[in-house]
């Protein structure tokens, strides 16, 4: 993406990092998410390439930016098997859901255009992804599980809160990110402390972008 | 800097961590397993932190367990919602019926102090009818408990935790002022404020459990607005940095990592300890009484897994109520978005609030709802966003509107129904127990109730300014019932001193006792009960009851 063309132009939260509104722990918990290797630990490379094209079409993120490493996320969470504290009885444990799910993604790839997910143009990929959705892949290759549940209940949350647990995701969207100890002051509508994102107003980017780089 | 809270207990060698202090540590005295103690508390949440509190306070000797970790929020809390969800009990559940509930965010805790380590600090009272909901509103049941005995525990548990608050409430009958002051309303608690006053409704400043001034080593609330991952600079007032240190000054024991797998029972039918697990092994500490505190799905759980040939369906059952009547609240809200920068993340999430609808009984259905404003950060945000179907390009265009979306969001009664229950699976957890069937289905009266706070809140945000408007239609909150106290052993588990009618030397002092659930967050009731429990046991230990 076109940096004039966010919202936040030149927002970068990682700027606060030796600012009074990250804490040690806070620093440290984040370079431990930031560095999560884009390799598989727990998955096989089959379900890796379909992990990685799965995430491309939940949160397709921009060819020019640094990108955050959702496949890495999401496999990192399968090696550690944390769950929610929940599931719903129709669907098998977080592990057995996703090794099921990205194998039948590709062998419902397979069957409709003889490659499996990662190979597909985008298009056929999010046109796959929204039968997902509606309720439309009941082959076999599913075990009985439930395809629009696994999309809606594992791959949307998992993927999606592993992109918006990321700094280049509160950039894209003005989160003020951490705030220890410094907190806020300026609570009422349209007031914005000196160390939160400056929104570019239409025709005033290159103004919100040079503020933005002196947000601290 | 001592090693990680989830590996190794931190409440042992005669001290225990002083969470107001970095680094600091703080006696506690220690009890043998072999010492009779006077009280075995299973869970240090909001029922059994403040049980264990007073009941110290007066001179037994208690042990608390909890199966959590003992955090430092000092030094341990990160400014970070997914590194947070270490005080989430996620160990599995399955959840079922025609509205399966989510959980594991909201709606749990596994720490020392349970979920009010995470709460949103809402501290509200029940409406008085609500205790006399069948007699006086025609719904649910009666409790056993009069309302002008809880006003009288309210107060004092307000003043325990310095709730901040205004000086005025608008609803019920009078409580005086809040020890603090109200905060500052935040933009998104100003559009509640609007749209309340467009309708011709009151609204007030919530009451919150974080201080608006000093108070001992605790500075005043930041406005950090990560009060639901657990606040880092203890202006959050809680069971872990208010009813717990109490606790550990008048001699009371925690043991953290400490995981309850069984209350024993003896032939003559008394609780004469509890089986734990903890350092790698299962252990027995004997005690006079029990009482099991571990929240509406934990509690029926161990009551169930305690289940000997004399009480083949677990303790205190013989009713057949144990695990039955759960409750959660409705928790659906509406979202819009506005010209003006609203930036919700700023503050506790929910500084404004209106109670019209738990007072107003021109209706048509039974119970009530409150609806207050919000503050969701980003992985809440976003989840709540999929739950739309938004995904792709669509979700990463509607986030943009993030710090110009505003909400509303119900706290609303549910109906005790049997058939939303608690029961044991066959799929075991790593101590080797059965893990809990959490059944949940809406009845008619909460689908009715849900559509007209709906509408109402969508009228309410719209007249306060919001554009765009659409709902979110399934999310809950807080747990209650599954062990409710009544008058009449046939239809209650417990009394209204929180007393099992079946074994005397055992107690439930939790929000699984409640009747019914009103329409506002449950932990000042919580604690209140566990308050007026001691002082009752107090009581009847002085009778020679015990």
């Amino acid at each position: 993406m076109n940096p004039y063309t966010s919202r936040y132009p030149g927002y970068d939260v990682l700027n606060k990092r030796d600012t009074p509104s990250w804490d040690a722990i806070t620093r440290k918990v984040i370079a431990q998410r930031m560095a999560t290797p884009s390799e598989p630990g727990f998955l096989d490379i089959v379900r890796w390439r379909a992990l990685e094209a799965l995430c491309a079409c939940i949160v397709p993120q921009a060819a020019d930016r640094p990108q955050a490493p959702l496949a890495g996320m999401v496999d990192m969470r399968l090696q550690k098997n944390a769950g929610d504290g929940f599931r719903y009885a129709r669907l098998p444990p977080l592990r057995e859901a996703w090794l099921t799910g990205l194998h039948a993604l590709d062998e419902e790839s397979k069957a409709r255009h003889e490659l499996p997910f990662a190979s597909l143009e985008r298009s056929a990929q999010n046109a796959l992804l929204s039968q997902m959705q509606h309720g439309e892949l009941t082959s076999a290759h599913w075990k009985g599980m439930d395809a629009q549940l696994f999309f809606t209940q594992r791959v949307l949350p998992d993927v999606c809160g592993a992109y918006y647990s990321h700094p280049y995701a509160w950039n894209e969207i003005g989160f003020g990110g951490p705030a220890n100890p410094r907190g806020y002051v300026r609570m009422y509508y349209d007031r914005r402390d000196p160390w939160e994102a400056v929104e570019a107003k239409p025709g005033k980017e290159r103004q919100a972008m040079e503020k933005n780089r002196r947000v601290r | 800097m001592s090693a990680d809270a989830q590996d190794e207990p931190r409440g042992k060698h005669g001290r225990a961590p002083d969470v107001l202090r970095v680094g600091g540590w703080l006696p506690m005295r220690e009890y043998l397993q072999n010492d009779e103690v006077d009280f075995a508390i299973v869970g240090t949440g909001a029922g059994g932190a403040t049980l264990a509190c007073r009941l110290a306070e007066k001179g037994f000797k208690v042990v608390a367990f909890d199966a959590g970790a003992w955090w430092r929020p000092l030094e341990e809390f990160a400014s970070d919602e997914s590194h947070q969800k270490k005080l989430f009990w996620t160990d599995e559940r399955l959840c079922d019926g025609e509205d399966p509930v989510k959980l594991g965010n909201n709606n749990s805790g596994k720490a020392v102090g349970g979920s009010m380590v995470h709460f949103a600090m809402v501290s509200l009272r029940f409406r008085p009818e609500w205790f006399k909901a069948r007699s006086q509103l025609g719904y649910g049941v009666d409790w056993p408990l009069d309302w002008r005995e809880m006003w009288h525990y309210y107060g004092i548990i307000e003043d325990a935790l310095k709730i901040s608050g205004p000086v005025n409430y608008p609803w019920g009958p009078d409580r005086g002022r809040y020890p603090y002051r109200a905060h500052e309303l935040n933009a998104a608690a100003l559009v509640l404020a609007r749209g309340a006053e467009a309708l011709g409704i009151g609204w007030t400043a919530t009451p919150l459990a974080t201080v608006s001034a000093p108070r001992g080593l605790a500075h005043p609330c930041a406005y950090r607005g990560f009060c639901v991952s657990g606040c880092s600079t203890n202006a959050k007032q809680s069971t872990l940095n208010v009813w717990i240190p109490r606790a550990l000054k008048a001699g009371a024991e925690i043991r953290d990592l400490a995981m309850v797998g069984r209350v024993v029972v003896n032939d003559a039918g008394r609780c004469t300890g509890v089986e734990y697990f903890r350092e790698g092994r299962w252990q027995f500490q004997r005690a006079r009484n029990v009482v099991v505190a571990g929240y509406a799905i934990e509690t029926p759980r161990l009551l169930l897994l305690s289940a000997t040939s004399r009480f083949p369906n677990g303790l205190a059952n013989s009713s057949g109520l144990v695990g039955k009547n759960f409750m959660v609240q409705s928790n659906q809200a509406v979202w819009g978005v506005m010209d003006q920068e609203i930036r919700s993340y700023k503050g506790p999430p929910s500084l404004a609030i209106t109670e019209h609808w738990n007072y107003n009984d021109k209706k048509d259905f039974f119970g009530g709802y409150s609806y207050m404003s919000q503050g969701p950060l980003p992985v809440v945000w976003a989840l709540t966003e999929t739950r739309r179907g938004l995904w792709g390009d669509a979700l990463l265009k509607d986030m943009q509107h993030y710090n110009h979306y505003v909400g509303l969001k119900m706290v609303g009664e549910t109906m005790p129904q049997e058939r939303n229950c608690i029961t044991l699976a066959d799929e075991k957890d790593d101590y080797g127990l059965p893990i809990a069937r959490v059944t949940h289905s809406n009845c008619d009266n909460d689908r009715h109730m849900i559509q007209h706070a709906l509408d109402f809140m969508e009228t309410a945000l719209a007249a306060g300014g919001a554009k765009d408007i659409w709902r979110e239609t399934d999310d809950t909150c807080h747990l209650n019932g599954t062990a409710r106290m009544g008058s009449d052993p046939q239809t209650s588990v417990v009394n209204a001193d929180c007393r099992s009618w079946d074994i005397p030397n055992l107690w439930i002092c939790d929000g699984s006792v409640f009747p019914t659930v009103g329409g506002v967050n449950p932990s000042l009731t919580i604690q209140a009960i566990a308050y007026r429990t001691a002082d009752r046991i107090e009581a009847l230990a002085s009778r020679g009851e015990l």
